[in-house]
């Protein structure tokens, strides 16, 4: 399963892959970073939804796109995380910078 | 006691962690491990692999040997480079160093192989590469479901 990118607004929503890795993640980054400078971007969602692998690289992809966005003024968010995805972020520490959610949050809530 | 043993050669090339980690989950499977353990192990295998390729041959194609042994209920891992070696292995273990940050290395290799195996051991001089030795103990129970065995809480 290959990552994919939805913007609505200011909202990048990234369509993570089934794995997340050091291999998988460097074009993922670029690619992110590419549409966060072009498009104004304020808000980054990372899907989880199809996730099923994960190791400290995706921490890393999340952590440098989380900085991006702080230096912006924007917000990072987690939806879709499975029970073994919400160890792995919990683990690095994540959940204190990051929302994570185990659901996708309601479309209000992210207005 | 069960006892086996398997040995893999493969290219410092990103594309190789996902047939590493692969590779080493087919490998366990024989101790009948849950899912919960074939992923802890897969995530171990992979931090490892990519410390080698990343910062052992810091992206030059060279060789890296993975040793597996099954030994009772133990799975034992090693993941071997011949790359440039880690001067200070204590601060390269904490979690959060990193001497790549600006490659978006959040610096939780050696952390994550901690958490996901039992034990961990690293051997490493500079220009000496570098021995990861991992170890995981895969328990069966005789009887029950083996996904009861990771949540011992919900059994109560």
């Amino acid at each position: 399963m290959e990552h994919s990118f939805t913007i609505t607004g200011t909202t990048l929503t990234v369509h993570l892959p089934s794995e997340i890795d050091h291999h998988s993640s460097r074009q993922l980054c670029q690619e992110t970073d590419r549409l966060i400078q072009r498009r104004n971007i304020r808000r980054i969602l990372f899907d989880f939804h199809d996730v099923s692998f994960m190791d400290s690289s995706g921490i890393g992809m999340i952590l440098g796109r989380y900085k991006t966005m702080r230096f912006l003024g924007g917000t990072v968010m987690a939806v879709n995380v499975g029970e073994r995805m919400q160890r792995v972020l919990t683990l690095a520490g994540v959940y204190k910078v990051i929302d994570i959610y185990e659901g996708a949050p309601e479309q209000s809530r992210l207005l | 006691m069960q006892q086996n043993e398997m040995r893999l050669e493969f290219d410092s090339r990103s594309c190789n962690e996902a047939f590493a980690r692969v590779t080493v989950a087919a490998f366990m499977t024989q101790l009948n491990p849950t899912l919960e353990e074939v992923a802890d192990v897969k995530t171990a295998v992979s931090e490892a692999v990519t410390n080698a390729i990343i910062h052992g041959y810091e992206g030059r194609v060279e060789k890296i040997t993975i040793s597996c042994q099954i030994e009772g209920e133990y799975l034992l891992v090693e993941v071997i480079d011949k790359g440039k070696g880690i001067a200070d292995v204590k601060r390269a273990m904490e979690p959060l160093f990193t001497t790549k940050a600006e490659c978006d290395r959040a610096g939780m290799g050696f952390a994550f192989m901690e958490a996901f195996m039992d034990t961990l051991d690293v051997q490493s001089a500079p220009d000496c590469g570098t021995t990861v030795r991992m170890s995981k103990r895969i328990a069966r129970t005789e009887t029950g479901s083996p996904q009861s065995r990771s949540f011992p809480a919900v059994q109560l």
